[in-house]
């Protein structure tokens, strides 16, 4: 007779790129819990979730917009946690990219696209890397925990970005609070006409192909790699840890700081409050599901896209609250992490 | 009838059997010995009576009656202690809390009442405790103390001792042999796993021998001898390597000197204190001591884990005093360290854990040149005889083949000078006789090596001069042909005569 | 303008600010000293606000609404001992989860309930206790808020448990070495299960505080980082009960003065006063960076090979 046992040991490679498959449906089941709260059908809730957007070009094209800037915060998460860097700070630092993109956009009157997009684009860098800065230094220097410092540091640029545009920033010409309007050869150019798909989606896939590339391909991504899985071995076998660790989380933070000046050089125009509503909270939530690989986090982005896009769909829909998105894509965050232990298993057959 | 008797305890873990179709019994009032090399079960068997581990299959009795044991809770009801390697005791807690941690009741626990009962205990078994001493400021063989004390206070019949004597120097075994000799008297039944012969041959009435998850089985100490036991523990009479010649006192020069070191431990408090050592081309020098007298903060140091707070280091004619590991490494020195599973990348493939070190060697303009990379392995996977292929992960491995790509890599770039960090701890036999090989081929071929062990046969039987070192301090260096386990063993226990 | 009355204010407002910091904090105190980091506790104060919010609207009674909360809590502690005790997922990510599915929960089903009113809906909340006369110039000090007083009187509870009985001898033990109280037949899932959710119904309090007291109504920025502060103030108050009031009363006292200069007219940027908690609390991380009294097993999963 054939018995078969669980019992701890590492399960075969492939049951890792399995989990994320098996948690969305896993995810939903859990969900529609709520939805029936409602009253609703979450059959039909989900139709409206998942197909619904992809249906017509125009929700398509949103989907991808989405999905932007999720790509670069998906990105910049994923690489720092590939090097144990726990960088919950991308949200922090892609409102510190649109800051800068915003100051640009200002001072940089009359300039050609050619100059003032890759301003844009280096100026959001900069910025996402000077306030990834803070919290990375303490880290190498002191062991100061990255993770409650760089959550304190999003708190902060929250309170610095309404302090400017309930102050010096403020629109003199609305008296909104938003700063003033970007020159134009500051902004992103559109990729279709007549929609919102901009040139950042184009600089996210380069950038989520180029740290592939760095990870999984050059001396430096063997030493981060070796880094995050463990410290003592990577510092033992002559590996710079706190150097490394340095760049890796200032990259991490540039990269989230690109796509806060995406959003403001290809969206919105002006810096805003809500210039993102979690968008570097969803990155974590993404790097995850595309368990921390570049091409898994891509996947990932366009999905939690068109979950972001679905939320909206199902509430003008069926008038489901748009805040199912987020418990959507938390618990899917829970269900995957659980689902990841499952790879310390693996079923045997007992004689 | 017998106090516990445990038929045909079955254990497995992932692909390793550790225990397979053991028997064993206990009778009532004796000290039994389970006696075995690292690895050969006899752990794995009592971790399995105290409900640590759950038996595969198998059956235990208690004073005759089958009995579930799948918790220390159980275990404890039933009347069994046990004293493991690492002791279980709470480092912030005082003796009497610890004592009671594990009891139910009352909402409150009233101290002073504790302390009073467990002072009543000490005084009963000859165990002297203090009970309001907060446990980490302890020595290890008052721990000891107090982790045997624990078990009695719960009314322990029968007590599990787990490799006692690995963490005291002898005096300190020999105040542990009194009381387990009163112990016995007072109707104890005590088993005592060890691995060294002649502790089993001092104290215990039968011994049982475990090879490999098997038992080869139980004899009176009165029909044996040690040559007999060590027969059945290792499968034959000696070590499987013998040093080639004796060397004379040797001309060559210096690889790696040690001037006046000091340094730390990870509480801050001084580890190691004035150490100086060299060792020159061709030898093996080995150093000798018991468990935590500053071997491991000294081989921290020579692996530039480390940093010194006084002192000087040179490899090879470079000063690496306080050098970053990649210094050390440019410099010719190859480290085995202690704690393999520390310092290799688990999660990383074999080849890549090989060239971890050696990076420059396998990189073209920042990219990895992965042709190269897997090349590597594969004739290291083959020179070394290691069970595996270049993707497997490193944490995949046995502890043998694990510690074989560790050699791999530390050799294959042919040092100078070898750090070897008690290379040998947990090997099978094969793997052990293995690595001896390499460190006896590496002297041969002109290196300094450094031996760091507690295994005192280990170096007696590789090196050519033995350091011993106690409380951080080197308490003298003999030339091996002057060295006898007890000149050795007094040593080691900080006496100076 | 008198000093003294302003002090008299600062007092009070200090006092009033405090509160959920207290009870936050508190919360984190059981968790971290058995061994886990709640970084949950970010949404568990605001699932703690919005559920005695709303069980206090539906059914008129905010003790009612105190307990649906203290409920809410512990369920959320549950779910974080379900993954990072039980399951053991790496405790920080397992936390933030907790926090954002709290968060987006209690904005699904807020607006689930109340709809999307132009007039955020509003109850009324609790009273300020009348311990002294209005015309005693102590008044505003000493007529604070009941729960006020009750988090003051749990710091001491909370002391008590911890240091003298069982339990809290059992939480200090799978707080600093798990091996080792399993090896003294506790069970360390069950002990850490227990701490995470009372720690959790604490941390719910301090987020029912705000809503059934201080505000009376539900807004979506009502916690505004208050959990993150409390997970800096544990590391300031080095993981003791009593030290839990001091970091309370300073962090709550800068709040306090910025809000009181604010409204006696002095041109601040408010914002960036906001942020003075925060900048303070990375200062404090960091010169507490080295300290070793932390329970050593934390953010370790505990598991029997």
């Amino acid at each position: 007779m054939l018995k078969l046992k669980i019992e701890r040991a590492p399960a075969p490679v492939w049951m890792r790129s399995l989990i994320p498959i098996i948690a969305i449906p896993v995810t939903f089941l859990i969900t529609s819990i709520i939805i029936l709260l409602d009253g609703a059908n979450p059959l039909t809730a989900y139709y409206h979730f998942l197909i619904s957007p992809l249906a017509s070009k125009s929700s398509a094209i949103e989907v991808l917009v989405k999905s932007t800037p999720l790509l670069l915060t998906g990105a910049a998460v994923a690489f720092a946690f590939n090097s144990g860097y726990w960088n919950i700070g991308a949200e922090g630092q892609l409102y510190a990219g649109a800051i800068a993109a915003a100051w640009l956009g200002m001072i940089l009157k009359d300039v050609p696209p050619y100059l003032g997009i890759p301003a844009m684009v280096l100026g959001g860098f900069a910025a996402g890397m000077l306030w990834a800065f803070p919290s990375a230094i303490l880290k190498v220097k002191l062991k100061v925990d990255e993770v409650v410092t760089t959550l304190l540091m999003n708190s902060i640029v929250l309170n610095v970005t309404s302090f400017l545009l309930n102050g010096p920033w403020r629109d003199p010409v609305s008296m909104w609070p938003q700063s003033p309007e970007i020159a134009s050869g500051t902004v992103f150019f559109k990729l279709i006409p007549r929609t919102r798909l901009h040139f950042g989606i184009i600089l996210a896939v380069v950038i989520l192909i180029i740290t592939w590339f760095v990870i999984k391909r050059t001396s430096f991504g063997l030493k981060m790699r070796a880094i995050g899985l463990s410290k003592e071995g990577a510092h033992f076998a002559g590996i710079k840890v706190n150097k490394t660790m340095l760049t890796v989380a200032l990259v991490s933070g540039g990269i989230a700081g690109i796509a806060g000046a995406g959003e403001v050089a290809g969206i919105h125009f002006h810096l805003i409050d809500a210039i993102s509503d979690g968008l570097g909270y969803s990155g974590i939530i993404i790097a995850t599901l595309g368990g921390l690989h570049p091409f898994g986090v891509g996947l990932a982005a366009l999905f939690i896209g068109l979950i972001d896009t679905g939320a909206q769909t199902v509430s003008r829909a069926m008038g489901v609250p748009v805040y199912l998105g987020d418990v959507v894509q938390s618990t899917l965050l829970l269900v995957t992490l659980s689902l990841f232990l499952l790879q310390n298993y693996r079923i045997r057959r007992v004689k | 009838m017998h106090a516990v008797e445990m038929k045909g305890i079955v254990k497995r873990f992932a692909d390793l059997v550790a225990s397979d179709h053991v028997d064993f019994n206990l009778e009532q009032g004796e000290i039994h010995a389970l006696l075995g090399e690292n690895g050969a079960g006899k752990t794995t068997l009592m971790r399995i009576l105290y409900g640590l581990y759950h038996a595969d299959e198998g059956q235990v009795f208690i004073n005759g009656k089958p009995a579930v044991i799948s918790s220390p809770r159980d275990a404890i009801r039933q009347g069994i202690g046990m004293v493991t390697q690492h002791f279980t005791l709470v480092p912030t807690l005082t003796v009497a809390e610890n004592m009671v941690l594990g009891e139910t009741g009352s909402v409150m626990i009233n101290l002073p009442d504790v302390e009073e009962k467990v002072a009543a205990a000490s005084e009963r078994f000859g165990i002297p405790v203090k009970p309001q001493a907060l446990i980490r400021h302890l020595s290890v063989g008052e721990r000891q103390r107090v982790e045997i004390l624990k078990a009695l206070y719960h009314d322990a019949r029968v007590l599990i001792l787990d490799e006692p004597t690995a963490v005291l120097v002898p005096q300190e075994v020999d105040v542990l042999f009194k009381a387990l000799l009163r112990l016995q008297q007072e109707g104890l039944s005590v088993i005592f796993i060890s691995h060294h012969l002649n502790e089993v041959m001092d104290i215990c009435g039968r011994i049982t021998v475990l090879r490999d998850g098997h038992s080869v089985g139980t004899v009176q100490k009165a029909d044996t001898n040690q040559k007999q036991l060590a027969k059945m523990m290792v499968g034959r009479e000696s070590f499987g390597v013998k040093r080639q010649d004796q060397r004379q006192a040797s001309v060559s020069s210096c690889l790696l000197s040690v001037q006046n070191v000091c340094a730390v431990d990870k509480k801050g408090l001084p580890a190691l204190k004035d150490v100086s050592l060299e060792v020159h081309a061709g030898e093996i020098l080995g150093l000798a001591g018991v468990s935590g007298n500053g071997q491991a903060e000294l081989s921290a140091v020579l692996c530039g884990t480390q940093k010194t707070t006084r002192g000087k280091v040179q490899a090879n004619g470079i000063n690496l005093t306080n050098a970053e590991p990649a210094s050390v490494c440019a410099a010719g020195v190859g480290r085995i360290p202690e704690d393999r599973h520390a310092n290799m990348v688990g999660e990383l493939s074999v080849a890549e854990n090989l060239v971890l070190d050696q990076l420059g060697n396998f990189v073209k303009n920042g990219i990895l040149e992965q042709d190269k990379i897997q090349k590597n392995a594969k004739t290291l996977i083959k020179e070394f005889q290691i069970k595996a292929a270049p993707g497997d992960r490193v944490r995949t491995l046995s502890g043998g083949n694990m510690q074989k790509v560790m050699l791999a890599r530390t050799l294959s770039q042919n040092p100078a000078v070898v750090i070897a960090s008690q290379p040998t701890r947990g090997l099978d036999v094969g793997a052990t006789d293995y690595v001896r090989s390499k460190l006896l081929e590496q002297r041969e071929a002109g290196a300094a090596v450094l031996l760091l062990s507690e295994d005192l046969e280990e170096i007696l039987a590789l090196s050519d001069r033995i350091a011993v070192i106690y409380a951080g301090k080197i308490m003298g260096v003999l030339p091996a042909s002057e060295a006898t386990p007890e000149k050795l063993g007094l040593m080691m226990a900080g006496s100076t005569d | 303008m008198d000093i003294t009355l302003f002090l008299i204010g600062l007092v009070a407002a200090t006092l009033r600010v405090a509160t959920p910091l207290i009870f936050g904090t508190l919360g984190e105190l059981f968790s971290e000293r058995s061994g886990v980091l709640n970084l949950g506790i970010e949404g568990t104060m605001f699932l703690g606000a919005f559920v005695g919010f709303a069980v206090a609207a539906t059914t008129g009674s905010l003790w009612i609404g105190l307990l649906g909360a203290i409920i809410a809590g512990m369920l959320s502690g549950l779910l974080m001992s379900l993954l990072s005790v039980r399951l053991g997922v790496n405790q920080h990510v397992a936390g933030l989860g907790i926090t954002l599915l709290a968060t987006g929960l209690s904005l699904y089903s807020f607006r689930l309930i109340f709809g999307e009113s132009k007039i955020p809906p509003s109850i009324e909340p609790f009273p300020m206790l009348n311990i002294l006369p209005e015309s005693n110039p102590l008044a505003p000090i000493t007529n604070q808020y009941l729960l006020t007083y009750i988090g003051i009187a749990t710091i001491a509870v909370v002391w008590w448990v911890i240091s003298k009985t069982r339990f809290g001898l059992q939480i200090r033990a799978v707080g600093e070495n798990p091996e080792a109280a399993d090896a003294a037949g506790l069970n360390v899932y069950a002990i850490r299960t227990r701490a995470l959710a009372i720690g959790g119904a604490l941390m719910a309090v301090g987020g029912a505080f705000l809503t059934l007291a201080q505000l009376g109504s539900f807004t979506f920025g009502i916690v505004a980082g208050r959990g993150w502060v409390c997970i800096a103030l544990i590391i300031f108050a080095n993981w003791q009960a009593v030290s839990v009031l001091w970091g309370a009363l300073i962090f709550g006292g800068v709040q306090a003065l910025q809000l009181r200069l604010q409204t006696l007219g002095f041109k601040l940027p408010y914002e960036l006063f906001l942020s003075l908690p925060y900048v303070v609390t990375i200062i404090a991380l960091t010169l507490a960076g080295r300290n070793a009294s932390a329970p050593s097993a934390l953010l370790k999963a505990y598991r029997r090979e």
